[in-house]
């Protein structure tokens, strides 16, 4: 699994407004800079927000990757226990469920 | 003595972002408390802010991660986040890269310290000084500790930062103010948002408020991470300002759990002489 190059394209679109321009025009074509597996490719073109948390994706980039999908707050909180639903428990990083959030 | 006034201060982007959702008692309560810091800091007299934060991957990578890194810009911009999620207008904040330059310059000589000529703000940053200069005319100096990208930085690391910072503000003309931003305990951005372990955050602001090195330096990140989350990492900045006000206490004005803001919010302050 390649989480450091999915977290660095998220880390990127983060600070290049550029680069956003050109992912919504061609998200392919940036895409094929970094070395991303199928799973990742899929879960960021698609996007599945609950699969890239699954992941393993640090939830303080991925809450601006669904921001900038235009989740609103709660719609991102359930993508990610969708996510946990449909894939299973966080398989990477330092943000899994522990269990007691507020919405 | 150059150092003016010393605090610590939340800053999640809730507080901003997700204000209207919020118990408005506590809201309006912590917002208050922003304000009385406003007012400390000017009545102080600071001619800089050094804002020591926590940031979140706006700068700073795993591919060139800093224990320690401080800002001599010029001038910084912020946010980076997209200013209606946020609820912070996009603004340029003066920095002041001669006395940055200076406190860089003396911090070295203690502690190994990463310097940065740009710098994006992220909430981490502009949600305090959107309370604390909300005009944007004070310059600041930004500095973060990486309390994000394990290995993070070690806790006596964070005390040896705090006291080299203090000597080189004392070393300064200039009147400095250093607020500290970040957890307490919390879990951002995970489907656990708005949990708040309040009993492992009124223990810990009981050992800053009595500036208690041997306890506060106690911590594990094992242990942090199992009581106080993710966020909890964030302890370093709080610890960092207790560092550089050794031998002073604090006065907490203002802590309680704001679930929709996903952090135990809290204002602090600590005597500086």
């Amino acid at each position: 699994m390649s989480l450091y190059s999915v977290q660095k394209l998220i880390y990127n679109l983060n600070r290049d407004p550029s680069l956003v321009e050109r992912f919504k025009i061609d998200i392919d074509s940036v895409l094929t800079e970094y070395k991303l597996t199928e799973e990742e490719l899929s879960a960021i073109s698609k996007p599945d927000i609950g699969l890239l948390y699954v992941l393993g994706v640090n939830g303080q980039l991925l809450m601006h990757y669904a921001a900038l999908w235009e989740f609103e707050w709660d719609d991102y909180i359930q993508a990610m226990k969708d996510g946990i639903e449909e894939h299973g428990e966080v398989r990477a990083g330092m943000y899994v469920r522990t269990g007691g959030g507020y919405l | 003595m150059s150092l003016v006034f010393a605090g610590v201060c939340s800053h999640a982007p809730g507080i901003t972002g997700r204000a209207e959702r919020a118990d408005p008692a506590l809201r309006d309560g912590l917002y208050e408390n922003f304000g009385r810091m406003r007012a400390s800091i000017e009545k102080s007299g600071a001619e800089a802010l050094v804002v020591i934060a926590a940031e979140h991957f706006a700068n700073f990578f795993m591919d060139n991660m800093p224990a320690f890194c401080m800002g001599m810009a010029d001038d910084y911009e912020g946010p980076i986040e997209d200013e209606a999620w946020l609820g912070i207008k996009r603004h340029r904040v003066p920095g002041n890269p001669d006395l940055a330059e200076r406190l860089i310059t003396d911090i070295m000589q203690d502690v190994d310290l990463a310097y940065a000529q740009e710098w994006k703000f992220d909430h981490g940053i502009m949600v305090p000084l959107h309370f604390l200069t909300p005009r944007y005319d004070l310059d600041v100096i930004p500095v973060n500790i990486n309390c994000q990208g394990p290995p993070l930085t070690p806790l006596h690391r964070v005390w040896a930062f705090g006291k080299a910072l203090r000597d080189a503000c004392d070393a300064a003309p200039e009147k400095i103010a250093i607020v500290g931003t970040g957890g307490i305990s919390h879990w951002p951005a995970t489907p656990d948002s708005g949990k708040i372990n309040e009993t492992w955050d009124r223990d810990f602001l009981q050992k800053w408020a009595g500036n208690r090195k041997e306890d506060l330096l106690a911590y594990t990140d094992d242990q942090t991470y199992a009581e106080g989350g993710q966020g909890g990492f964030e302890i370093r900045t709080f610890i960092a300002i207790a560092a550089a006000c050794e031998g002073n206490t604090g006065q907490i004005w203002f802590y309680a759990p704001i679930p929709i803001f996903a952090v135990g919010c809290t204002i602090a302050t600590m005597q500086v002489s």
